[in-house]
C-alpha cells in the first residue's frame, strides 16, 4: 500500500515536471511577444487594383490594365520608439506578395517582443546572400523548383537568381505578343552576382508607422496596412512609358524601374486587433 | 532492491516522456544522413536507411574540388538514386528525354550527333551540348556562367522548353507516385519525402563521381604505367604550354574565365548569342563565353558555343588563320598587334596529336557512370 502511494506520487510529480518544464520553453507563454500583422494592399493612385478589368492610366498618359503583379519582401526589422530594434528571424523573413492571392498579402510576425513600434524596414527582392544560398535553406516561396503545386514563375533557372516584381498587362501602346494581345511584362531580378559584379536592384524601404506607435501587448496587437502603388513603378521623376519599354526582364534598364519602385509602398493605417 | 527497480523505471519513463514531448518539431531541414545503417522507426516496408559513405578522392594532379561536399555527403545511395534519375525519361514533359539523352557517355556526356542542343519535339537549342565531368571542380556552369551552383543546375535543362519542357513540380510529383523511387530516396535520405532538395542533390552526388582523370597525360604526368607520350604528343604538349595553357590552364585546362575567342559572328544564329553579356549585362562581357576544359576533347565534337566546328583541325585552324579581330577579342589573341596564334602546319598536328592524349577511355566506358541495368 505505501509503496503503491509512493509510486502514484512519483508518477504525479513526473508528469507535473514534464508540464512546467514544457511550458518554461515556449515563449508565447511567457508573454513577452505578440503578434504584429502586415496587409498588403496593391492600389493604382487612389482606385484599389483589380487585375484583368481595371482600366488605369500611367504617368506617361498611356492606358493600361494589369494582370499579374507579384513581389518578394524579405528581411523585416521593427523599430521601437524608445530605440529598440527587432530583427525577424533570417529564415521566417521572406515573402512572396501575390495580387492573385490574398492569403499572400497578409503577413504575419508571430514573436514579436511587446512594445510601440514607430517604423518597418525591408528589402523588396531576395538579398544576395539568400540568392546564392545551398538549396536546402531555400524553403516555402524561396524553393526555386516551386511548390507542390505550381512552378516558381519568381525564379530565373537559366541565370540563378529570383524575379523580384513580376508586373505584366495589357495596354493599347503594347506590341502585340504571339497570343494576339497587346501586353507588357517588367521581371526585374539582379542581386548584384556572386563571382563577377552585375546591377543590384535589392532595394531596402523604411516606412514609418504613422502618428501613433503600433503596440504589441499582451492582449492587443497591431495590424498595420501598407499600400504598394502601381503608378510608382511608372514613376513620376522618371517615367516608365509602356510604348517605349513594353518588355524589360534582363535589361540594364532594370535599374530605372527597380528606382521607381523603390517608391512603391507607403504606410496608410494602423488597427490594433483586442484579443479580449 | 526490489523496490528500487520500479523507480528507476518510472524515472526513466518520466525523463523519456519529459525529452519527447519537448521537441520543438520534427526537423525537416536536415536532408543529410544522420548516421549510417540507421533503421526508420515505423518504416513498413522493411527497408531500411542505410546510408553508406563514399569517400570521394581527388586525382593526385588535381587541385582541391569547389563543391562543398560537406552540404551534401556522397553516399552510395545517394549516387545511385542521382543515376537512377540521370538516366531517366520521366524528367521530361515527353516521356522521352533524358539527362544521358543529349549527355552520351561515349561522348563524355557531351553529344556528338547535332551541332545544338535537341530537346522535346525535336526543339534545337541555342548552344552546343558541354561535357559533364569533374564538375566538382567547376565554378560556374553552361557557356554564359550562368548557374554558379550544381545543386540548381538540373533545374534549367529540366524547364527549357526546347530541352526538357517539364515543370519541376510536375517531376517531383511522378517521382513520389512512382513505385521505385520513394523507396530509393528513403534509402538515400532516410524518409520517402521526394522535395526538391533531396532531388537535386542526389543528382549532385552522381555527376561529383563523375571524375574523369584517367588518360595518357594523366598518366604520363602522375609518373603511371600506360604514360609513355610519343615524340610528336610531347612536342605538342610543349606548344600547348607555349600558346594554349594561359586560358585551358590547369590539370582542368581551363582557367574557367568567359573570353571572346574571335568566332565571327556566326549570320545563321538569330538573334546574335552575346554569352556571358546575358548573364551579367557588363559592356565588357558581350559575346564572351566560358573557356571549356579539353579532357576528352577529342570525343566532344563538335566544338564551340554553337558547335560551328567539327573537327579538332578545324578549331587549331581557326586559331591560327581564323580569328575575326572585334573590340572584346581576349587580348591574348592579339598579341603585338597580329591576330591569332601563329602556328605551322606541323605545329597544329602536335597539338592535336597532344589533344588526344586527354582521351580517358575508362571515363568513357565506365560502368559506373552507365545506366543502371
Amino acid at each position: 500500500m505505501n509503496k503503491q502511494l509512493f509510486l502514484s506520487l512519483l508518477a504525479a510529480l513526473m508528469l507535473s515536471g514534464w508540464v512546467i518544464a514544457c511550458k518554461t520553453n515556449d515563449p508565447a507563454a511567457q508573454a513577452t511577444t505578440g503578434p504584429f500583422t502586415l496587409q498588403l494592399d496593391n492600389v493604382v493612385g487612389n482606385e484599389d487594383l483589380v487585375l484583368k478589368t481595371g482600366r488605369y492610366t500611367n504617368s506617361s498618359g498611356e492606358e493600361f490594365r494589369v494582370t499579374t503583379l507579384n513581389y518578394y519582401l524579405s528581411n523585416f526589422r521593427f523599430k521601437q520608439a524608445n530605440g529598440a530594434e527587432y530583427v525577424v528571424p533570417q529564415d521566417s523573413s521572406y515573402f512572396l506578395v501575390k495580387e492573385s492571392d490574398k492569403a499572400s498579402q497578409l503577413i504575419t510576425f508571430p514573436n514579436v517582443p511587446m512594445g510601440s513600434y514607430t517604423a518597418v524596414t525591408f528589402t523588396i527582392g531576395v538579398d544576395s546572400v539568400r540568392s546564392v544560398s545551398d538549396i536546402g535553406k531555400r524553403k516555402g516561396v524561396l524553393d526555386p523548383a516551386g511548390s507542390a503545386t505550381a512552378a516558381n514563375d519568381m525564379y530565373w533557372e537559366w541565370n540563378s537568381g529570383y524575379i523580384f516584381l513580376k508586373f505584366e498587362g495589357t495596354s493599347p501602346v503594347a506590341p502585340v505578343d504571339a497570343t494576339g494581345q497587346n501586353t507588357f511584362q517588367y521581371h526585374i531580378g539582379f542581386f548584384g552576382g556572386l563571382v563577377t559584379k552585375t546591377l543590384n536592384n535589392l532595394k531596402t524601404v523604411t516606412l514609418s508607422l504613422g502618428q501613433q506607435p503600433a503596440v504589441v501587448a499582451e492582449n492587443n496587437s497591431p495590424q498595420v496596412t501598407i499600400k504598394a502603388d502601381v503608378q510608382a513603378i511608372f514613376g513620376q521623376s522618371t517615367k516608365l512609358s509602356i510604348a517605349q519599354h513594353p518588355a524589360v526582364m534582363v535589361d540594364p534598364y532594370s535599374a530605372t524601374i527597380a528606382s521607381n519602385y523603390s517608391q512603391l509602398f507607403r504606410y496608410d493605417q494602423t488597427r490594433q486587433l483586442n484579443h479580449n | 532492491m526490489r523496490t528500487l527497480q520500479p523507480i528507476a523505471l518510472w524515472v526513466s519513463l518520466g525523463l523519456f516522456g519529459l525529452a519527447v514531448a519537448c521537441q520543438s518539431g520534427p526537423s525537416t531541414d536536415n536532408v543529410s544522413p544522420t548516421a549510417p545503417n540507421t533503421t526508420i522507426p515505423g518504416s513498413s516496408t522493411g527497408i531500411t536507411y542505410q546510408s553508406t559513405p563514399l569517400n570521394f578522392t581527388k586525382p593526385a594532379n588535381f587541385p582541391d574540388p569547389v563543391y562543398d561536399l560537406a552540404k551534401n555527403p556522397l553516399t552510395a545511395e545517394g549516387v545511385d538514386l542521382g543515376r537512377m534519375l540521370f538516366y531517366d525519361v520521366t524528367l521530361s514533359s515527353n516521356g522521352l528525354i533524358s539527362c544521358a539523352f543529349c549527355h552520351i557517355q561515349g561522348s563524355a556526356f557531351s553529344h556528338t550527333d547535332h551541332p545544338l542542343s535537341h530537346g522535346v519535339g525535336d526543339k534545337n537549342g541555342p548552344r552546343n551540348v558541354p561535357a559533364v565531368q569533374n564538375v566538382a571542380w567547376d565554378n560556374h556552369f553552361f557557356w554564359d556562367g550562368g548557374i554558379k551552383d550544381l545543386d540548381l543546375l538540373p533545374i534549367a535543362p529540366i524547364e527549357n522548353p526546347v530541352e526538357m519542357g517539364e515543370r519541376m513540380p510536375n517531376v517531383l510529383a511522378r517521382l513520389q507516385n512512382s513505385n521505385k523511387y520513394p523507396a530509393l530516396f528513403l534509402a538515400a535520405f532516410g524518409s520517402k519525402e521526394i522535395t526538391s532538395e533531396r532531388f537535386l542533390k542526389a543528382l549532385s552526388q552522381f555527376m561529383i563521381t563523375m571524375v574523369s582523370a584517367n588518360t595518357k597525360y594523366d598518366h604520363y604526368v602522375r609518373k603511371e604505367a600506360g604514360g609513355d607520350m610519343t615524340a610528336q604528343e610531347l612536342q605538342g604538349l610543349t606548344l600547348f604550354k607555349q600558346n594554349c595553357a594561359t586560358c585551358h590552364a590547369g590539370e582542368l585546362f581551363t582557367d574557367q574565365n568567359f573570353r571572346n575567342n574571335g568566332l565571327g559572328v556566326n549570320p545563321n544564329v538569330v538573334p546574335e548569342d552575346l554569352g556571358r553579356y546575358q548573364v551579367t549585362l557588363n559592356e565588357a562581357d558581350k559575346r564572351k563565353f566560358r573557356v571549356p576544359s579539353l579532357r576528352n576533347v577529342a570525343r566532344t565534337q563538335p566544338y564551340m558555343h554553337d558547335g560551328r566546328f567539327s573537327t579538332l583541325e578545324q578549331v587549331i585552324k581557326h586559331y591560327a588563320t581564323g580569328v575575326v579581330d572585334n573590340p572584346s577579342l581576349d587580348p591574348l589573341l592579339k598579341k603585338n598587334g597580329q591576330v591569332g596564334i601563329p602556328l605551322s602546319t606541323q605545329d597544329q598536328e602536335a597539338i592535336i596529336a597532344f589533344l588526344y592524349t586527354l582521351t580517358d577511355f575508362s571515363y568513357v566506358n565506365d560502368p559506373r557512370f552507365g545506366p543502371i541495368r
